[in-house]
């Protein structure tokens, strides 16, 4: 009967969060770390008590975003995530700080169950996960191991990533997966992520414009609020 | 520590298991971990016993079973296989950070043969429930 008792675990520990939204765009380099990071930031800046996911085992980033250097969690019957600019932050970097984790699909699967069935989140209003690119083990582990996990779409205007990121919804609408909506990132002119909310039928939330202060606001949230791009994510909040 | 979440988990999925071939009564609940997971058998026993709910007749008396099941990695490149006590540190973050999440070994240890990161972990990976032994509601053994 060999089972996996970690698999039991995993609604337990996610069940005090009301609300779960992965945001995912399929593309690398579009900027779900950062819409991830800022819609958690905005969420927190409105009272409500937020949790940040990073899924990105190669390359976590929500901890440079937040300006937190990432530490070991403290264990009480499971670990607790670390605080990074009032919100609960749990990721890989906590453990392997700056050293490269490359990890094959079964590993990440692994390492996502590992980190789900003994992280104590505590109540929270929201959980934000931050999905790495792609398709690949991750994606579909969230999907079938969150099922409550609603997805926020990251599109761009460049055919390239729109193309992608068409297939990424096409998958989520085949499986049945809930979509909040498609939001077009550091955008510069064109609907084309917009109309592709509409061919699939969900909703366009928004554009987050191309905004070169960003970089330099990355690690000082409250410099990172100032920005344009921030303003518009946190309208997502409302 | 985070043994006792693993632990909960554990005792919550023989208790279904449990439910789902008709044991009334749980005698034995037999559990491997892997050696990858750096938990001691004696001291994941200890947290099995203390996250046992006190109200569940079902638990009544029940016994333990833990094992260690060694880890073996076989590297992709060189095709090596190596064990802990071929590929390990001594580096207390490095240590615990694996003692959380065991896939960090792919950050921390090298197949001794190449020096590759990239290895499979062919077996002591994880911690598994592999029965629950126990009696129906009838007595009859399950």
């Amino acid at each position: 009967m060999a089972e996996d008792p970690r698999l039991a675990a995993v609604d337990d520990r996610l069940r005090p969060a009301r609300r779960i939204v992965a945001v995912t765009g399929s593309k690398g380099g579009i900027g779900k770390s950062l819409v991830a990071a800022a819609l958690a930031l905005a969420a927190s800046d409105r009272g409500l008590r937020v949790g940040l996911f990073d899924l990105d085992f190669t390359s976590p980033s929500s901890h440079v975003i937040l300006g937190t250097e990432p530490h070991a969690p403290a264990e009480e019957f499971g670990i607790e995530p670390i605080d990074a600019a009032g919100i609960r932050l749990m990721s890989v970097a906590c453990f392997s700080g700056d050293t490269p984790a490359p990890l094959r699909g079964t590993e990440a699967t692994n390492a996502l169950l590992e980190l789900l069935a003994i992280t104590r989140w505590g109540d929270l209003d929201l959980l934000v996960i931050d999905m790495p690119p792609g398709l690949g083990d991750t994606a579909l582990d969230v999907v079938g191991l969150i099922e409550r996990a609603e997805f926020l779409v990251v599109g761009g205007a460049s055919p390239v990533v729109l193309a992608s990121v068409e297939r990424a919804v096409r998958l989520l609408v085949e499986i049945g997966s809930p979509i909040v909506g498609l939001v077009a990132n550091m955008h510069r002119s064109g609907d084309g992520v917009a109309r592709l909310a509409d061919r699939y039928g969900v909703p366009f939330l928004g554009t987050i414009p191309y905004d070169p202060d960003v970089d330099d606001a990355l690690g000082d949230p409250e410099r990172l609020r100032s920005t344009a791009a921030f303003r518009s994510i946190a309208a997502l909040v409302d | 520590m985070h043994e006792f979440a693993l632990a909960d988990a554990v005792v919550k999925t023989a208790l279904r298991a449990a439910e789902e071939a008709g044991i009334a009564r749980i005698e034995r609940i037999v559990v491997s971990v892997g050696e990858l997971q750096r938990i001691r058998s004696d001291l994941f026993e200890y947290s099995l016993t203390q996250v046992l709910p006190g109200d569940v007749p079902a638990l009544a008396g029940v016994e333990f079973s833990v094992t260690v099941e060694p880890v073996v990695f076989r590297c992709r490149l060189c095709g090596r296989e190596f064990g802990r006590d071929e590929a390990d540190t001594d580096e207390p973050d490095a240590l615990e950070a694996m003692h959380m999440i065991p896939e960090l070994s792919h950050a921390f240890l090298r197949c001794p043969g190449c020096d590759s990161p990239d290895f499979d972990i062919v077996a002591g990976r994880g911690i598994t429930l592999q029965r629950v032994e126990g009696s129906g509601a009838d007595g009859q053994d399950g």
